[in-house]
C-alpha cells in the first residue's frame, strides 16, 4: 500500500436536506452530507435505498424538491447536466452509459469536448488551428489510455467490448473532463476478482495522483471498506449512517438494514 | 446485332438517368436521416423545410435583386433561424416524450411552414435558374439528362462531406455521442439543444440544396413538398440511421421506378412510377425490417 501523501481540504459538496419523490414515492428524505476535497467517499445502502437518485441530483439530473447543493461555494438551484460537466462534475453509470457505436478512442474523445475550443464555423474557416487542436487532446487521451491498459481496445467499438472493459473505457472517458469530482456508480459490479483489483487500483491512483475527489457507490463491502475515507448509509431513501469505515461497520442501525432486522 | 445494341444503349440509358434521378430522392433522404441519428425523431417537415428553403431562396433573388450566392448564403441563416426556433419553441419543450408525440409535433411544424412559406413569398410556381445546366448531354452515344449529372455530383460531395464531419470533428463526435445515449452525452457536458440546433441547420441546409436541385427540374412549387415523400421508400430500404443507406436507398428507389416503368409497365397498363417505390419498400419490409444499413433491433425480453 502506498503511503497516503494526500491532503484532505475544504467542503467541495455539501448537500442539506434534500429531499426527492417521484409522485407518492419518496427515492431521497432530507438527507445532508459533505464530500471533503480529495477524499474518497462512498454511499452504500441496500437496493432502491436512494444511493443512484443521490449522484443523479449532484450532477444535475434529477432536480431535488426540498434542500439545497453547495458546489464550491456557490449553492444552485436546476443545474443542468451540462453545466455540471461544464464546472468539472464528471461520472460513470451503473449499467454503463457508452456510445456503443463508437470507438474506444472516440468514446474518451468525448470527454474532452468541453476542453476543446474551436467551434463549428471556426474549424471550417481555420482548419489547421482545429486539427492541431484535435491533435492536443488526442495525446491527453492517449495518456489515459495508457494509463487505464486499454492500447490494445483502442480502435475496438465499444459494444464489442466484455462488460469489465466497458467499465473501465467508461471511467476512461470520465477522466478525460478532468474532472474535480468524479461520480462512480458501482464502477465494480458484475466483475471478476481480478478486474475488481484492477479498479480499485486505478480509482486510488485517480484520486491520490491527480487530487481527484470520489464518490462513488458500490455494493461490495470489502471494496468499500478498504478505499474509502468516510462512508455514507442510506437505507429507504433517508441517512441511517455517516463516518469512518470503522465506525460505519460498528454502527447497529446499519447492521441491523444490512441483516434486515429491526424493521 | 444492331437492333441488341440498340436495346441494351436504351437499357442504360433508363438505368443512368434513374441513378442518377436517385440520387436527388437520396438528397431528401439524408435531410431526414440526420435528425433522426441525432434526436430520434421522424421529422415529418423535412419536405416542408426543402420547399421552404427553396422558396427563400428564390423570394430572396426576387425581392433583393442579389446574385445567388448571396440568396444562398442569407436562405441558409434562415433555415439556422428556423431551427433556433423549433428546438426553442416546440422540440425542446418536448424532451423525454413519446417519439409518436415528437412526430406529432413535426407535423404540425410542416402546416405552419407551408402557410407561413406560402404567406411570405407568394404561391405562384417559381422558377428557379442558378445556370445549372439542363438538356441531354451525349457521353459514348448515351444520353444523359445535364440536370441529373450534376445532381448526382453534388450528392456526393454532400455525402463526403457529411462523413467527414461526422468522423472528424468535434461536432460530429457529439452529434454521434447524442444519436447513441442521450444521458451519457449529457454527462460529458455535451448540450442536447445546442446539438439539435446544429442538426437541424445541417438539415436544413441539406433541404435548401435537394431544394434548389429539384426545384431546378420542376420549379419551386408546392408539390415539392410532396416529392418529399418518395423519401420515404428510400428511408425503409436504407434504414433511417444510415447516410449510406440513404445514398444506396435513393439509387435502388430511383433505378427501380424507372426500370419497372420502362419494362414492366407495359404490360399492367403503365404509369407505374408512381407508385412502384411504395410496393418495392414493402416488400422489403418483409425481408429486412431494420433496412439495408440500418441497426438490427434486438430487444431483450
Amino acid at each position: 500500500m502506498l503511503e497516503d501523501t494526500r491532503k484532505i481540504g475544504d467542503i467541495l459538496l455539501d448537500v442539506k436536506g434534500i429531499s426527492l419523490s417521484f409522485g407518492a414515492v419518496k427515492a431521497i428524505a432530507d438527507v445532508s452530507f459533505d464530500i471533503l476535497e480529495g477524499e474518497v467517499r462512498a454511499i452504500i445502502g441496500p437496493n432502491g435505498a436512494g444511493k443512484t437518485s443521490m449522484l443523479n441530483c449532484i450532477n444535475g439530473f434529477y432536480h431535488p424538491q426540498q434542500g439545497t447543493i453547495t458546489y464550491k461555494g456557490t449553492t444552485r438551484s436546476q443545474m443542468k447536466p451540462y453545466e455540471a460537466a461544464a464546472q468539472g462534475i464528471g461520472r460513470t453509470f451503473q449499467n454503463v452509459a457508452l456510445f456503443k457505436g463508437m470507438s474506444t478512442l472516440d468514446n474518451i474523445m468525448t470527454g474532452r469536448n468541453l476542453k476543446m475550443k474551436s467551434g463549428i464555423l471556426s474549424a471550417l474557416i481555420w482548419r489547421g488551428r482545429a486539427e492541431r487542436e484535435e491533435l492536443e487532446h488526442r495525446r491527453f487521451v492517449e495518456d489515459i489510455i495508457n494509463f487505464l491498459e486499454i492500447e490494445a481496445i483502442r480502435k475496438t467499438p465499444v459494444g464489442r467490448l466484455p462488460y469489465g472493459l466497458q467499465k473501465r473505457v467508461e471511467l476512461g472517458r470520465a477522466l478525460a473532463a478532468e474532472p474535480d469530482l468524479l461520480l462512480l456508480d458501482e464502477p465494480m459490479a458484475g466483475m471478476n476478482l481480478e478486474e475488481k483489483e484492477d479498479m480499485c487500483r486505478f480509482i486510488l491512483d485517480v484520486n491520490q495522483e491527480f487530487g481527484t475527489t470520489i464518490c462513488l457507490i458500490e455494493h461490495d463491502m470489502g471494496v468499500v471498506m478498504d478505499i474509502s475515507d468516510r462512508v455514507l448509509v442510506l437505507d429507504y431513501g433517508g441517512k441511517i449512517a455517516d463516518g469512518t469505515p470503522d465506525a460505519v461497520r460498528a454502527d447497529q442501525n446499519v447492521i441491523d438494514a444490512y441483516l434486515g432486522g429491526g424493521h | 446485332m444492331q437492333d441488341f445494341l440498340g436495346e441494351f444503349y436504351f437499357f442504360l440509358e433508363v438505368l443512368i438517368s434513374g441513378l442518377l434521378t436517385g440520387t436527388l430522392y437520396s438528397l431528401i433522404a439524408l435531410g431526414f436521416v440526420l435528425i433522426f441519428k441525432a434526436s430520434g425523431v421522424f421529422n415529418f417537415a423535412q419536405g416542408a423545410m426543402m420547399l421552404f428553403a427553396a422558396l427563400s431562396f428564390v423570394g430572396i433573388q426576387e425581392k433583393l435583386g442579389v446574385p445567388w450566392p448571396v440568396a444562398f448564403v442569407l436562405a441558409v441563416l434562415i433555415m439556422v433561424i428556423l431551427a433556433y426556433l423549433v428546438d426553442k419553441l416546440v422540440l425542446g419543450k418536448l424532451v423525454n416524450q413519446e417519439p409518436i408525440i415528437l412526430f406529432m409535433a413535426t407535423i404540425g411544424i410542416t402546416f405552419f411552414i407551408d402557410g407561413f412559406g406560402q404567406t411570405i413569398w407568394g404561391s405562384d410556381i417559381k422558377v428557379l435558374d442558378i445556370g445549372i445546366p439542363t438538356g441531354p448531354l451525349f457521353i459514348f452515344d448515351i444520353l444523359i439528362d445535364k440536370l441529373e449529372l450534376v445532381a448526382g455530383v453534388v450528392a456526393a460531395i454532400m455525402v463526403a462531406g457529411l462523413a467527414i464531419f461526422f468522423s472528424k470533428t468535434k461536432v460530429g463526435r457529439a452529434l454521434r455521442a447524442v444519436a447513441d445515449d442521450h444521458q451519457a452525452a449529457l454527462s460529458v457536458g455535451i448540450s442536447l439543444h445546442h446539438i439539435w440546433i446544429i442538426v437541424w441547420s445541417v438539415a436544413g441546409l441539406v433541404g435548401l440544396i435537394a431544394g434548389i436541385m429539384w426545384g431546378t427540374k420542376l420549379g419551386v412549387q408546392f408539390s415539392l413538398s410532396l416529392v418529399a415523400l418518395k423519401a420515404l421508400p428510400v428511408l425503409i430500404l436504407g434504414g433511417f440511421t444510415s447516410i449510406p443507406g440513404a445514398i444506396v436507398g435513393g439509387l435502388i428507389i430511383g433505378a427501380g421506378e424507372k426500370l419497372a416503368e420502362i419494362y414492366i409497365g407495359p404490360f399492367i397498363g403503365g404509369a407505374i412510377e408512381n407508385w412502384f417505390a411504395y410496393m418495392l419498400a414493402m416488400v422489403f419490409l418483409l425481408f429486412r425490417p431494420q433496412g439495408l444499413f440500418g441497426e438490427k433491433i434486438i430487444e431483450r425480453v
